[in-house]
């Protein structure tokens, strides 16, 4: 019986330190290889998860599910009155990744901070062309180039940005991607032995966890930082099982190959949910797809033939065909419900065929081109779809619809044209949860030859987004964008279609994951069941 | 020989230009643009587009492009990929050892099936054994390998829970490649149950890129038999009373195999076709997937640089075939030369 006991107690102290022993990890199933592993340099979703989410960090960071942003490296920051200079405290003791290829002799520090941004707008930065095609489009996209005058050391832990002119949007813009921290002493070593290249392969940062081993366009695995500034994270292994089929991906899930995937099947939604092990989140997305009216072109530059074309659309029927039941949610701004001023009081759209065949028969439009692409997007999951759905809708009121269908990088350069008449289907995924990130960024002047497809320059609105950037009250703010919202109603440079639900199925055995309106996919705060 | 050889290879630089004209001139005929495939959906400024047109010299004459691609190619230079900047070299054979340790299971698959089911339906002629094999044959060819690949993984992955979805090797593994061969590396790194669990991730992927091989090889078998079996020599032989597995086996097989060789060559490049779809399909990372990815990214010089190299080794494998062939058959040898 002694011996009995003994046993059992050696077996269950086996047991609890095997247990003990066994790491926790996450395999998630990605869509797509990413790049490299240089958040300044990357410009896609992918790359983005697979480097600055996971291995770096920013002065300040999105909130988990949010757009308003927390403090990141910096534990605190003051903004000078004028708007122009952003003082930012960093954490003390914050330590760099230390692997097989990098060993950190100190903390991070202002230096890598001003050698974060230096290296983006530097020219004599050796850093600034470390590869040969260097690039930063994010840096430059969010016009930091006009508005970061220089970004100064004031003490080891101190930072200041100084800009040329106020930006409201700045804070945000700093918890972006591209604004990740790099470590300078690990470039100089780079740059002393000769393999800066290494830089975009083998990452160093401060984030939750550190980078091990990429082969490639198959797997990228990484183990959890253990001093992490804000402590060790749950997970000690995460692993991105790189599988670009959706199909592929979502048979690994339910296979028990993946716990979590991203980008499912609109249509394989309905089955997920189904699946007694699985979960799937759903979040209305930081999106808008929509339909420019060239602005400068006839019949489109009558606002009355626009309004009409868009009465002609039955917009929720258009809906559901394209997304599904309940994957989408009709827009009537062209920013989502879940973003700060956005225009509650702006009327749904009017669907009325008959008012809107005897203005385009009185305005004598017969014929208009109608844009589509190969491309499915979040916003548009088929732009032929939708297209023959509005060409139908606008055959009842008269309008006879040419689609005309263009490859998807060509499509870009055919739209954004000034002659280029008609109505172009294109759409938006939001970065940085700032409403100057939509109406700036897709109707701005500005924006006329490349993002503006309306081709539209209306003096109101203008003046209306650039108060918006200057005014540092968020309050006032709210109020210059919903005000926006009521210029673009009324004008109606594009046909609003939808915002798209962003969906996340994973194993039951996931915990603590959070839907991200910015799609990122982050697992710092991610546990898993044992 | 020796002149036969030298014709053969003399065959090989003309070959080679048209595949720099095709490799450099089809990529350029996809529509689309590189910067903006590559700038994603944010776009890229006015100035920066110009700027990026010039540094990759896509404002240049068409002609002056290709005259400096053929230099850096000369040169052993083949560029860096656009998208991930890294050399199009490295990447190739860092992927190339997946797409080989692929191909070659097809191949086997599709060989050890395929010969055995082409004599079968040439000695049962006319038989329903034949009409099945051959019509299973005609189904496995025209089989679209996306569709086929998506069924096996739905059925055997997803509904019976037999095979692995994809991937190359269990996530559990992990361990640094030596060869890029997951199964010797398996073996390298002391881990038998990594071998097993690389083995049966290659079933499915096999399954899928051999099944075409395997068709065309079981009817050129049969049909080879079938022109063999009819011949003056095996005749004499089943005369002679010889059993008739000595006379299939002996006789006529050997002789029926010497078109099954070059036909097996040749579906050297069937493979490098096929592996495009199923490594797509499957997660595998092989140069397939690789130039798939490159195409839709627009990297001008990965595809380019990409589809010339496996061209050449698809070119080479065939001129070894060739040569064996020779070296088998004398007739074939005295007749060329």
């Amino acid at each position: 019986m002694k011996l009995m006991k003994s046993l059992l107690a050696a077996t269950a102290i086996i047991a609890l330190a095997a247990g003990a022993a066994q790491a926790k990890q996450l395999i998630y199933c990605s869509e797509a290889s990413p790049k490299h592993f240089d958040p300044a340099m990357a410009t896609g979703g992918n790359d983005f998860d697979a480097s600055s989410r996971t291995i770096y960090n920013r002065l300040v960071e999105f909130k988990h599910g949010e757009t308003a942003i927390e403090p990141g490296l910096a534990d605190s920051w003051e903004i000078s009155e004028d708007g122009l200079e952003y003082t930012f405290h960093l954490h003390p003791g914050t330590k760099f990744h230390t692997t097989d290829y990098f060993t950190p002799t100190r903390d991070l520090n202002a230096d890598d901070v001003v050698f974060s941004f230096e290296r983006q707008f530097k020219q004599d930065n050796p850093f600034n062309a470390y590869l040969a095609d260097s690039q930063y489009e994010y840096y430059e996209a969010m016009a930091m180039p006009s508005y970061i005058k220089e970004v100064v050391k004031v003490d080891d832990l101190t930072v200041k940005i100084v800009l040329n002119t106020p930006n409201s949007p700045m804070l945000a813009n700093l918890g972006m991607d591209f604004a990740s921290i790099v470590s300078k002493e690990y470039a100089d070593q780079l740059a002393a032995s000769g393999n800066t290249a290494d830089f975009a392969a083998k990452p160093i940062g401060t984030g939750p966890f550190q980078y091990v081993d990429y082969q490639l366009d198959s797997v990228i695995r990484y183990s959890a930082f253990p001093d992490y500034f804000k402590g060790k994270v749950a997970l000690d292994d995460l692993i991105f099982a790189i599988t670009p089929d959706t199909t592929a991906r979502t048979q690994r899930l339910l296979a028990g190959e993946c716990d979590i995937m991203s980008y499912p099947n609109p249509t394989d939604i309905a089955s997920l949910k189904e699946n007694p092990d699985l979960v799937v989140m759903d979040q209305a997305g930081l999106n808008i797809g929509y339909m420019s009216y060239n602005t400068t072109v006839a019949p489109t530059d009558d606002v009355e033939v626009r309004k009409a074309l868009s009465m002609a659309i039955n917009k929720p029927a258009l809906v559901e065909a394209l997304f599904g039941a309940g994957n989408a949610e009709p827009a009537k701004n062209l920013i989502p419900p879940t973003m700060w001023s956005y225009n509650t009081a702006t009327p749904e759209q009017e669907y009325n065929p008959e008012k809107a065949k005897e203005i385009l028969a009185a305005k004598g439009v017969t014929e208009i081109e109608l844009w589509a692409s190969d491309r499915a997007r979040s916003y548009n999951p088929s732009f032929a779809r939708s297209a023959e759905i509005i060409q139908q809708d606008w055959a009842a009121v008269g309008v006879k619809a040419t689609i005309n269908t263009v490859e998807w990088t060509q499509y870009r350069i055919d739209g954004a044209k000034s002659d280029r008449p008609g109505a172009f289907q294109i759409g938006w995924g939001g970065d940085n949860g700032d409403p100057d990130n939509f109406f700036a960024v897709l109707f701005g002047a500005a924006a006329i030859g490349t993002q503006n497809y309306s081709i539209w320059n209306n003096a109101e609105f203008e003046e209306l987004i650039k108060q918006g950037v200057l005014e540092t009250d968020p309050a006032k703010r709210a109020e210059i964008y919903t005000k926006a919202q009521e210029v673009m109603t009324r004008e109606e440079p594009a046909f609003l279609m939808a915002h798209s639900t962003i969906y996340m199925p994973m194993s039951k055995k996931v915990i603590g994951y959070t839907m991200d309106p910015l799609a990122m996919h982050r697992f710092d705060n991610v546990d898993v069941a044992e | 020989m020796l002149r036969y050889i030298i014709n053969r290879l003399a065959l090989v630089i003309p070959t080679l230009i048209g595949i720099t004209i095709c490799s450099f001139g089809f990529v350029r005929l996809i529509p689309g643009d590189p910067i903006l495939a590559l700038s994603g959906e944010r776009g890229v400024s006015a100035e920066r587009y110009a700027a990026l047109v010039t540094k990759y010299g896509f404002d240049r004459p068409i002609w002056e492009q290709y005259f400096r691609y053929i230099g850096q190619v000369i040169q052993g230079d083949f560029g860096d990929s656009l998208a991930t900047h890294r050399p199009v070299i490295e990447e190739f054979f860092k992927l190339f050892p997946a797409t080989v340790e692929l191909a070659v299971f097809a191949l086997i698959f599709a060989i050890v099936l395929g010969i055995p089911a082409g004599i079968f339906a040439a000695v049962k002629r006319g038989s329903w054994l034949d009409q099945g094999l051959m019509g299973t044959a005609l189904v496995g060819y025209s089989m679209p390998i996306f569709w086929w690949g998506l069924l096996l993984i739905i059925f055997f992955s997803g509904y019976l829970g037999w095979t692995p979805v994809s991937g190359r090797i269990g996530l559990q593994y992990f361990f640094k490649p030596v060869t890029g061969f997951m199964l010797i590396d398996s073996l390298i790194a002391g881990k038998p149950d990594g071998f097993v669990s690389a083995l049966r991730h290659l079933i499915l992927p096999t399954i899928v890129l051999g099944t075409i091989p395997l068709a065309v090889i079981a009817r050129q078998t049969r049909s080879a038999m079938l022109e063999v079996m009819g011949e003056d020599y095996v005749r004499t032989a089943k005369a002679k009373g010889l059993s008739g597995q000595r006379v299939i086996g002996l006789h006529a097989l050997r002789n029926a195999l010497i078109p099954v060789v070059t036909t097996i060559g040749l579906q050297i490049g069937v493979l490098m076709g096929g592996a495009i779809l199923t490594e797509t399909i499957f997660s595998w990372p092989g140069i397939g997937r690789w130039l798939v990815d490159s195409i839709y990214k627009r990297d001008y010089a990965v595809v380019q640089n990409g589809l010339l190299i496996v061209a050449v080794i698809v070119m080479l494998v065939n001129l070894i075939v060739d040569l064996l062939y020779a070296f088998i058959n004398p007739r074939i040898r005295v007749q060329k030369s």
